[in-house]
């Protein structure tokens, strides 16, 4: 690892002076972060530990859905008697992130922030029709947050503060883990709301997290979804699955979250 | 160099450190307690577990002035003083929960976190909490029985009968 200067602000107007300088970086639970840093995959100058900030933490239901701070780490959200009441699915997907030591650190900022296409949250976050509240006063609907492998609408030096996800009236997190590295080969997220269902899908684009518009139709109008035709066109290829293999592996998802959705 | 200082098995300890040095170089180089291994260069295997505030936590993934405050708890302090087994250990002991031993000292830390929020595992929560722990040796099937039998005698209980376990 590169060697870099630390500091842990602890709060945010702090944090948000030390992010502004040349080089900085955020760690949060350091979960993707330390092992990047360990393959000098990332050189920063300094890193802003951002878990002693208080604006960070905290779950609290809101109006029509529950609000979770950025710092808020992934055990947190698993056993929170807010969120289960709010999404149970939302605290199921948190309790199948990699394994107990990844959920006692890793944090919801740190996961949407790194915007992994592998990573489980941002299905949650587009399903769920999040908005992401940032340091710089910004609340972005979840669509305009993801931008593609590992990109998001974050600018230079801006932190995550909070998500606020919409309760759905039923929901499920139907993941597949590939066995070595326990991420989604294909994760699809499957939600209901009284103006119809949304699908999102990751593990599986090479563009990222996306939404599944044909799913999506037939769930509403109640149709079979094994008709839905699944296009392999953008999907990753890699030596776990082709495209062809996550194309059916997505509907197989869908169909199996449409049936277990509570 | 930045100073850090933490308790580590009950005693304060203090040190130069890079910002770079990780948790798991300052336990094994600075204090030398050897017990808590590196088994992987991905976050992946579990050698290196650690508690950090009574969380069970991948010490090879944590900086250690991430941990400046905090109270550690290692694989070195988990017999008592004088050199007697915890409940978990002996468990290992008895059920042969360990071949090279190398995994050990995680399973040992991983498995206490896991007890001290779910008493009563069932084998299936067992093995769903050790997805981060890995080893190359035992098959796995010794280390849930050990587990399992700590739990039960930390419940004061008498251990389970694993033959239906063995059978499946
Ligand atoms: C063995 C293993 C298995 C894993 N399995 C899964 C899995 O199954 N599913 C899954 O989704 N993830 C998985 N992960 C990743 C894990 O969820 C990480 O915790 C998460 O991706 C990053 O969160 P973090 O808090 O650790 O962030 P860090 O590693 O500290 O930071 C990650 C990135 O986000 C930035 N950042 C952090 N917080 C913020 C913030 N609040 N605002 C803006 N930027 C920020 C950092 O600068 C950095 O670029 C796994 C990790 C490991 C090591
Ligand atoms: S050394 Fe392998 S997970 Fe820490
Ligand atoms: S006993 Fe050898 S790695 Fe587990």
């Amino acid at each position: 690892m590169y060697n870099f200067e630390y500091a842990k602000p602890d709060n945010l107007e702090t944090a948000k002076s030390l992010m502004a300088r040349e080089g900085a970086q955020a760690l949060a639970g350091g979960q993707s972060l330390t092992p990047t840093m360990k393959q000098r995959l990332a050189q920063p100058e300094l890193l802003v530990d951002i878990t002693g900030l208080p604006e960070l933490k905290g779950v609290a239901r809101v109006d029509g859905g529950v609000r979770i701070g950025g710092g808020v780490r992934h055990v947190e959200v698993e056993r929170s008697a807010e969120v289960q009441a709010a999404a149970p699915a939302l605290a199921q997907l948190a309790g199948k992130i990699g394994d107990p030591q990844v959920r006692n650190r890793g944090t919801l900022g740190g996961s949407i922030a790194n915007n992994d296409p592998s990573a489980c949250y941002p299905a949650a976050v587009l399903a769920l029709d999040g908005v992401v509240s940032t340091s710089n006063g910004r609340d972005i609907a979840a669509a305009d947050f993801f931008q593609g492998l590992y990109e998001t609408a974050l600018e230079e030096g801006e932190l995550v503060t909070a998500v606020t996800f919409k309760a759905p009236m039923r929901a499920a997190w139907m993941k597949f883990p590939q066995p070595a590295s326990r991420f989604s080969l294909v994760g699809v997220f499957v939600a209901q709301f009284a103006d119809g269902h949304r699908v999102a899908v990751t593990g599986a684009s090479e563009s990222g997290v996306f939404r599944h518009g044909d799913l999506e139709a037939a769930l509403n109008t109640g149709g079979d979804l094994d008709s839905v035709a699944v296009s392999p066109s953008g999907l990753i290829a890699d030596l776990h699955g082709t495209p062809e293999y996550r194309a059916n592996l997505i509907r197989v998802q869908a169909k199996r979250g449409a049936a277990a959705m509570v | 160099m930045p100073q850090v200082s933490m308790t580590v098995n009950g005693k304060r300890m203090a040190g130069e450190v890079e910002g770079r040095t990780l948790l798991v170089e300052f336990l094994r180089e600075n204090l030398r307690l050897t017990g808590t291994h590196v088994g992987c260069d991905t976050s992946q295997c579990g050698a290196c577990v650690v508690h950090v505030n009574g969380d069970s936590v991948k010490s090879c993934s944590i900086l250690a002035l991430a941990a400046d405050g905090a109270e550690v708890t290692t694989i070195e302090g988990m017999a008592a003083a004088d050199g007697a087994l915890s409940q978990l250990q002996e468990a290992f002991r008895d059920y042969h929960g360990l071949q090279c031993g190398f995994c050990t000292p995680g399973m040992i830390m991983s498995a206490a976190d896991l007890i001290k929020s779910n008493p009563n595992p069932t084998e299936t929560e067992v093995r769903e909490w050790l997805e981060g722990n890995i080893c190359r040796c035992t098959g796995y099937q010794n280390i849930v029985k050990a587990i399992l039998a700590a739990a039960a005698r930390m419940r004061g209980e008498a251990d389970p009968d694993f033959a239906a376990f063995a059978a499946e």
